[in-house]
């Protein structure tokens, strides 16, 4: 898994509309990036709906939220209908996993991505990392909450 | 609109918590629109246990949910919280206003306050509380029950 205080590899891929989201576009402001197993696994639907109901929260410290999973960007604009959340998520499905790959998020003996949250700030470092012990444990919101209370009194 | 919400232990019950009956000590983070919550709820409300009610909608996913729990709270106002609670989560199927009207003759309340103490800002502020308190102990599913306050949820 990538550190905190390594740059954040590039990356561009498609959202849930077909539309291109690249990191370096998003320089400037913070990313949070939420590499989670697969859509409409049940474990799933839960840790996005949660973040959802903080995301104003979130946005409000300057943090732009992206999920990322292997599916493709049909089977996203589905999920995120059924979830309602407004969280982009992004298809890192051509070649398969790649950008979980060079974030070392990538689980290869299942094919998918673990559970595992990215925060890279606005110069493009990667400023916070966690990882789940396993893809069935969901890290709660408060986590996200104290990386941007550490580094905040950091700076 | 919100206060921090970094880590924190789950808050011991406090006089203005809802809670009800005797024995050990039994805090349910619960969302009214959740099936889960329902089922389990139906052997919760069975164990000889105190049982504090702790509101965790989750309106992306149950988008009716932050009008139940509001429901739940005018009730309580007029004293019979977990009767709206059981209720609810007893006949899950009709939940729109008339039903909930229903509910409130059923239950002897005054419509009238019950109408206006629901779209209060009050009631709203009372229900986002529980549910920030659990954003902050790690909950990141319903129901969360916690047997002994000051754990995270997970640990």
């Amino acid at each position: 898994m990538i550190a905190a205080g390594e740059p954040a590899p590039d990356f561009t891929l498609r959202n849930q509309d077909g539309e291109k989201v690249s990191l370096a576009e998003l320089r400037g402001r913070r990313v949070l990036l939420v590499f989670y197993p697969l859509d409409f696994s049940p474990v799933c639907t839960d840790q996005l709906s949660i973040y959802q109901e903080v995301l104003p929260e979130i946005e409000a410290k300057g943090v732009t939220v992206l999920g990322v999973s292997v599916d493709s960007g049909f089977a996203h604009k589905a999920f995120r209908e059924k979830l309602g959340t407004e969280i982009q998520l992004l298809a890192d499905f051509e070649p398969k996993g790649e950008v979980a790959r060079a974030y070392g998020a990538y689980l290869e003996k299942v094919g998918h991505a673990n559970r595992s949250l990215v925060l890279i700030d606005e110069e493009g470092v990667v400023e916070w990392v966690h990882e789940s012990p396993t893809p069935l444990e969901i890290p709660g919101a408060n986590l996200i909450f104290d990386a941007l209370a550490a580094s905040r009194g950091a700076r | 609109m919100t206060g921090e919400l970094t880590s924190a232990a789950v808050p011991p019950p406090g006089p203005d918590d809802h809670w009800r009956g005797m024995g050990a000590l039994l805090i349910v983070y619960a969302d009214l629109g959740c099936p889960r919550c329902a089922s389990a709820w139906a052997e919760i409300r069975e164990r000889e246990a105190t049982v504090v009610f702790r509101h965790f909608p989750v309106a992306s996913k149950h988008p009716r949910s932050p009008a139940l729990h509001a429901a739940a709270e005018a009730a309580g106002v007029q004293g019979r919280f977990f009767e709206m609670v059981d209720s609810l989560y007893a006949d899950r199927g009709r939940v729109d206003d008339p039903h909930l009207w229903q509910r409130v003759e059923d239950l002897g309340l005054n419509l009238e306050r019950f109408e206006a103490n629901r779209r209060s800002v009050s009631v709203a502020a009372r229900v986002r509380r529980d549910f920030e308190s659990g954003i902050r102990a790690g909950v990141t599913g319903t129901p969360a029950v916690f047997e002994t306050p000051g754990r995270r949820a997970g640990s």
